[in-house]
């Protein structure tokens, strides 16, 4: 980013002399030419405070939607808590948190098994042997860089592969630059697959000559997401120990069902689609939860906290945690004495919820950010019901699961940390559960802050933020020197912080808005020193000015920011009319600013972006009603006369998404209109607000309903988007 | 009278949010402190053209007795509230831009050839670094000749300037 030299870098030429001289004796070029720079400076000043504030708004709008998927969460697993068995809410979603009964990995092998599907001669795509080579993957790479679609039965034979592969590795990964190798250490790239493309180019394939490591957060909101998935998994196969993934807070099936990679997913294989976000599911489960190089880096997808402990960490069952935002149920045992490995998943071959399993109504629903804490008593409670078998036989199944490389000793001890004492309400059970799972959510969540200390991460609704000085004390307590880390987008692709010893490391450019943010990736000797390369994918970003991008960047947060706003108009209005009693309909901007913020609530520079957002004003006063109509914001073509009802939908378009996948139990993108209207009554019940039944049937009568009496889910979500368009003020070419 | 010192309190409160909102923007740290080198953008960003000198002289005003390269709140918001009452650092208007522009192109051809405003930019009155050079020329010049029509320059800039 060009800036302005400041005073202090401020160089004393002849010219500060001259400058310093009556203006009449100052020659007519240097005036001018004076002139012409001051002028310019002030423009890229402007363009820079532009820039900040788009910056700003991007990731508030990024995080307060991450907010209030949490708070979604949470209230369902509050209603799992409070509602009888018999309700029928609690039935819509309980098939995320059910239990099942037997569920050996023999039974999802099966279920997995693609060897019946054909892949018929048509088929142009590639095709994959196994065990798969590295012509393979790099023929796959070049596939899909020709936008080819592999075939499903090639997708669920090489995720039944790495699924087999991750469940003997390790929670953490241990690498070495010996033999002068460096290593590649790549962020997020969250679906962007001309990212990883232009990283392949610029710094070549996966090899034993040059490991990678990828840090995360692979899928949602770009459209390439499985294809990504694809690559990195088959370059995994190849060379199992050069190439290393860890999880992100994104390889999580609850959060996909909200940023796209489920709808992606079910898009793209409409018949097989289901089996592979449940393969999919497990995978992610068994994802490694960091790398540590050289015992000196460590990388990892979010971060760390106060208590993070490596040791405990690289004990823990990883797969249990199947969601970071759900913790684990204990382990529950049939007669035979195995146990399960894969507890809350629909299990293909046992129909039943087990009925045996009590809720006992124990605590209120508390606010968001103390719910963490909540939540794991809430799960906790109510597991009464086991068959007690041999301590032997459990070790035995678990060490069999775990894989080979945990000793006897490291399960003998996670289990006498976790099942061996019955008593649901014993405080030392609570805490190892409770220990382990904050363990993990921190890692996938937490995000630096500039201040000491480590406080909840309300911002996000998981995870911590944690200062400096948590840096330190973690890094020296496990003889590390560096933290490198991934999560935030950064507008360079890279920063330091925390005296350089955390670093962010993020590889999706243009993440927000073509020409947004440039990516990056790292390359590391043996002298664990990084170095960065970066890159920006678009060829046609590279010709854009930095006026004009940042002008695009600049329309695209205004644009959503405006659709934000008009999604919150009366809640916006009433905030105004408190500022004018007397109903004149004009408030100050002064005024105007509190209000935004209050009712908003993203920590936003309003004065700053008034001019953005705001036209002419009399006298400094603004007619709030005119200012609604000017921000541009068309409305979908709808009989529905609701207002509210439809101001309900802008507000929580995602979290009414959200809320209809998880009921397409079968993923089938459709919806009866019971479902539909069951979601609403979720939906009110969460939000607080009234929805009436008429109010609902309206809704449903103004909607396109499929010829069986069902309602595409797309569809609906579509036809009831705001579409900002762009101010005619400021239209720039 | 009352009413006059009045409106004067609530133009002198606007003022000071206002400073203080452009202010925020860059206090990473959330505690009332911005780096010194970003001063210069804030200063411009609430509608100042100040030149180098002049925004070198402010920071001194403003600055610590011993820099620590952070610039304090508290210190900014007395100088930047003088800088805006007093409405010191005016816009330049936009005929008095062109007028500039035409000073250099001594031969009235209506554009400036590259190597030109280069030469002047860089090394006259308070010269660009490569950096701010390369980015003017990028938003200035037309790349298949070489030439900067800064009339439309102008015009385009001026545009462009939300208020």
């Amino acid at each position: 980013m060009t800036s302005s030299p400041t005073g202090i870098t401020y160089c004393k030429c002849l010219c500060v002399v001259i400058c310093s001289l009556p203006t009449l004796l100052i020659p007519p070029a240097m005036r001018a030419a004076l002139l012409i720079q001051r002028w310019y400076r002030q423009y890229v000043a402007r363009l820079e405070m532009r820039r900040r504030c788009t910056w700003n708004i991007f990731q508030s709008i990024e995080y307060a939607g991450e907010q209030d998927q949490i708070k979604l969460y949470n209230f369902f697993g509050y209603l799992m808590d409070h509602f009888t068995p018999a309700s029928s809410e609690r039935n819509l979603i309980s098939h995320i948190f059910r239990e099942n009964n037997i569920c050996h990995n023999v039974d999802w092998e099966r279920y997995f098994c693609y060897k019946s599907i054909e892949v018929p001669e048509l088929y142009s795509g590639p095709h994959l042997s196994f065990p798969i080579t590295c012509s393979n993957a790099a023929e796959l790479v070049e596939a899909f860089k020709n936008k080819q679609q592999l075939h499903s039965r090639y997708v669920l034979q090489l995720l039944g592969e790495t699924w087999r592969l991750l469940r003997i590795l390790p929670n953490i990964s241990q690498i070495s630059t010996c033999h002068n190798k460096e290593i590649t250490i790549c962020g997020d790239l969250h679906g962007h697959l001309e990212d990883l493309l232009l990283v392949f180019y610029k710094n070549g394939l996966p090899s034993s000559e040059k490991p990678y490591v990828f840090n995360g957060d692979f899928v949602d909101r770009g459209k390439d997401s499985l294809e990504i998935l694809l690559i990195l998994f088959s370059f995994l196969l190849v060379y199992p120990n050069d190439v290393h993934l860890n999880r992100g807070n994104h390889e999580d099936h609850i959060v996909n069902l909200r940023y796209g990679f489920t709808k992606e997913v079910l898009g793209k294989y409409r018949l097989h689609g289901k089996k592979i976000l449940k393969l999919l599911q497990k995978i992610f489960s068994w994802l490694p939860l960091a790398t540590v190089i050289d015992h000196k880096v460590l990388v990892l997808h979010g971060g760390i906290s106060d208590t993070t402990d490596l040791h405990l960490i690289s004990r823990v069952d990883r797969h249990k945690y199947v969601s970071a935002l759900r913790p684990p149920k204990r382990k529950r045992q049939n007669r035979s004495g195995m146990t399960d490995s894969d507890l809350e998943d629909d299990d293909p071959t046992a129909k039943s919820v087990d009925s045996s399993r009590r809720r006992v109504h124990s605590l209120t629903h508390s606010s968001s950010t103390g719910t963490r804490h909540e939540v794991q008593r809430r799960s906790l409670q109510g597991l009464n019901n086991r068959v007690t078998c041999s301590v032997e036989e459990e070790l035995k199944e678990r060490r069999r699961q775990a894989g080979l490389s945990q000793s006897y000793g490291d399960l003998r001890n996670s289990l006498t940390n976790s099942d061996s004492d019955p008593d649901p309400d014993s405080g030392e059970l609570l805490e190892s559960y409770g220990d382990e799972w904050k363990q993990i959510v921190d890692m996938l969540w937490s995000d630096p802050m500039p201040q000491d200390g480590c406080v909840p991460n309300e911002v996000r609704g998981g995870g911590c933020y944690w200062g400096p000085d948590v840096t330190e004390e973690v890094l020296r307590r496990h003889n590390l020197t560096l933290l490198i880390r991934s999560h935030e987008c950064k507008q360079e692709g890279y920063e330091f912080c925390h005296n350089r010893r955390v670093l962010t490391i993020f590889s999706a450019s243009n993440y927000y808005e073509v020409g947004s943010n440039r990516g990056a990736y790292i390359r590391m000797g043996p002298d664990l020193v990084p170095h960065f390369i970066q890159y920006q994918a678009n060829r046609a970003t590279r010709a854009l000015t930095l006026r004009q991008s940042v002008g695009r960047t600049e329309r695209s947060a205004l644009r959503a920011l405006r659709e934000k706003l008009f999604a919150h108009k009366s809640d916006l209005i009433s905030s105004f009319q408190e500022y004018d009693p007397e109903n004149t309909g004009l408030i100050s901007l002064g005024h105007w600013a509190g209000a935004m913020e209050a009712v908003l609530r993203l920590g936003l520079p309003w004065r700053v972006l008034r001019s953005q957002l705001v036209g002419d004003t009399l006298d400094g006063m603004l007619d709030y009603h005119l200012w609604f109509r000017e921000l541009a914001i068309t409305e979908p073509n709808t009989e529905l006369s609701n207002a509210s009802l439809l101001e309900t939908m802008y507000k929580h378009h995602s979290n009414l998404e959200t809320i209809f996948r998880i009921i397409d139990t079968d993923n089938s993108g459709l919806i009866s209109f019971e479902e539909f209207r069951q979601t609403w009554k979720l939906l009110s019940s969460h939000l607080q607000t009234e929805i009436s039944d008429e109010a609902i049937s309206d809704l449903a009568v103004s909607i396109d309903f499929n010829k069986d009496g069902s309602i595409d889910i797309n569809e609906f979500m579509e036809a009831f988007r705001l579409v900002g368009g762009d101010l005619l003020q400021n239209e720039v070419p | 009278m009352a009413e006059d010192k009045e409106s004067a309190e609530a133009i002198v409160s606007e003022v000071h949010k206002k400073i203080r909102a452009a202010f925020d923007v860059f206090d990473h740290e959330f505690n009332k402190t911005v780096d010194v080198r970003e001063i210069g953008t804030i200063i411009r960003s609430l509608g100042c053209f100040p030149n180098e000198g002049e925004l070198h002289d402010a920071i001194a005003e403003i600055e610590e007795e011993e820099p620590t390269g952070y610039i304090r709140f508290e210190k900014f918001l007395p100088t930047m509230t003088k800088v805006l009452m007093e409405r010191k650092f005016r816009p330049i208007p936009e005929d008095l831009m062109l007028q500039a522009f035409e000073v250099l192109d001594k031969q009235k051809k209506g554009h400036l050839e590259l190597e030109e405003l280069t030469k002047y930019m860089t090394q006259e009155g308070e010269p660009f670094t490569q950096e701010e050079m390369e980015e003017m020329l990028s938003a200035a010049m037309d790349p298949d000749k070489n030439l900067i029509f800064y009339k439309d320059f102008v015009s385009m800039m001026t545009v462009d300037d939300p208020r």
